[in-house]
């Protein structure tokens, strides 16, 4: 089967500067792929590659991808811009009641949906962006640094749920992290990243690699994943 | 006399109509500089069409157009914040418009109603002209109100869902330099901004969805040309000064009742 999507080859240079090299890689349907690397190594870079905003300069990008869900790094509510929660989703979606919905799911309460975005707490936030990335059901959902912000607590449960979403639309995900104590036992494929692919593969192969044990030092801790649903073909899809 | 002013208040509500709508993306999105900038390039324009006798409207569309991609070009280049690209193009056109106004020579322009508007000036053909380029921009804005709003949220997020980024900013940037071309009549290029931002400003503090604010800018816009006409008629004051006062005033007000 043909991944969903595919970088062959891709470079990709700032001012002189070589960012991304000779980065070839699939996401596959139905299949997380976790993206980490040290400040500076071109996630982001890659991030936007994947998602179609940035040409590279070398190498092709080929996507098979019908609907892309993204949540970005952090959103920037600019406080002139009255704009309730509901709304927020609205404008990705016509169809009020599904964005209810979508925000119920991701455990945005009625009570807080009239409310103005830039009065919502970090926590909040995060999530109402996750909620518009869903909206659509996409085949690909691509989160930059999810939890950033959040506390140990707050991580946890985000990360729950978006194992559980994950489930819940059998999509591709790719999930970016410079942060190792993130959920690599959950993914199918770990790309380390610092300007090259420095490994791929496995959470177990990644871990013991040498080059990741160059990058990250061999004592992190690995969050471990709480099993409390299955990821069988009895998944509802609705 | 009654037709003088009907069709001064026809061009100035049809401008301040769009105006409201308009400001509300010059506010959101901080362009309150570009504004400025354009409306500068366009006394600019002005000068070129008297000095090249090109045709006056299209000449005070086209250089704002033309300073907009020329902005645009620049920072793609990248080396100067934008701040300072705005305030090069802004300044250099104002100073080369003024220079060119000055060679010109004698009162073949009326410099003061370019800089403050002379909205009892305007003429039956000027008023269909502005009327049919307002209800152009209100199309566009209508058509593209969800893209736009969607770019001023978030420009990326929005071009993973499937928005036209690039030709949406540039539609925004084309009525912005259409409205400037129409309401440097009414208030003139210096307080183009002012009736852009600051109904739309006061509009903030009263509204909690970007439609009511858009339609509370065209009304408190509405009012202040109605106000500063009225003003300006009575007291004999230059009428652009006295719309931007009638606005401010507006402004005060609806801050002072400002729920939050």
């Amino acid at each position: 089967m043909n991944a969903l999507v595919e970088l062959r080859g891709v470079s990709k240079a700032f001012g002189g500067q070589l960012v991304l090299d000779e980065i070839t890689l699939q996401l596959e349907r139905g299949a997380i792929t976790t993206l980490i690397g040290p400040n500076g190594a071109g996630k982001s870079t890659l991030v936007r590659v994947i998602l179609g905003l940035l040409k590279p300069d070398r190498g092709e990008r080929v996507s098979r991808a019908n609907s892309i869900g993204y949540m970005p790094q952090r959103l920037h509510i600019d406080q002139t811009l009255p704009l309730s929660l509901l709304r927020f989703m609205t404008l990705a979606h016509r169809d009020s009641a599904h964005c209810r919905a979508t925000l119920a799911r991701v455990g945005l309460a009625d009570e807080i949906h009239q409310q103005p975005l830039h009065q919502l707490s970090g926590g909040q936030l995060q999530r109402a962006m996750l909620a518009r990335a869903i909206v659509h059901r996409p085949e690909l959902l691509v989160l930059d640094e999810p939890v950033q912000g959040l506390d140990i607590a707050g991580q946890s449960s985000l990360y729950r749920l978006i194992d559980e979403l994950v489930a819940e639309l059998n999509c591709a995900v790719l999930m970016v992290s410079h942060d190792l104590h993130v959920v690599m036992s959950a993914s199918h494929q770990v790309i380390c990243l610092n300007g090259h692919i420095c490994c791929q593969g496995m959470p177990e192969q990644v871990r013991s690699d040498p080059s990741y044990l160059g990058i990250f030092g061999p004592a992190t801790a690995i969050y471990n994943h709480h099993h409390d649903h299955s990821h069988g073909d009895e998944c509802q899809h609705d | 006399m009654f037709e003088l002013l009907a069709t001064a208040l026809g061009g100035g509500l049809a401008v301040a109509l769009v105006a409201g709508p308009l400001g509300c993306f010059v506010v959101w999105r901080r362009m309150a500089y570009f504004g400025d900038t354009l409306a500068h390039s366009a006394l600019l324009g002005v000068a070129l069409s008297v000095f090249f006798s090109l045709n006056l409207s299209v000449a005070t569309a086209l250089v704002p157009l033309a300073i907009a991609l020329l902005l645009v070009w620049l920072e793609q280049r990248g080396g100067l914040p934008l701040d300072t690209l705005l305030g090069i193009l802004s300044h250099s056109a104002l100073a080369a418009g003024l220079v060119l106004v000055a060679l010109i020579g004698e009162l073949r322009v009326d410099l003061m109603a370019l800089l403050f508007g002379d909205l009892l000036a305007i003429t039956r053909a000027e008023l269909w002209l502005i009327v049919g380029v307002a209800v152009v921009i209100l199309a566009l804005l209508a058509l593209l109100w969800r893209p736009l709003i969607n770019i001023t949220l978030n420009a990326e997020l929005a071009a993973v869902e499937g928005t036209a980024v690039t030709a949406v900013r540039s539609a925004l940037m084309v009525a912005t330099a259409l409205l400037i071309a129409i309401a440097m009549k009414i208030v003139g290029v210096m307080l183009i901004t002012a009736l852009l931002i600051i109904p739309a400003a006061a509009a903030r503090r009263l509204s909690t969805t970007p439609e009511q604010m858009a339609l509370w800018a065209s009304l408190l816009a509405c009012l202040s040309v109605i106000g500063g006409t009225a003003m300006a008629w009575q007291a004999d004051t230059p009428v652009g000064p006295s719309v931007v006062v009638v606005a401010s005033a507006l402004f005060v007000v609806a801050t002072a009742l400002r729920r939050s």
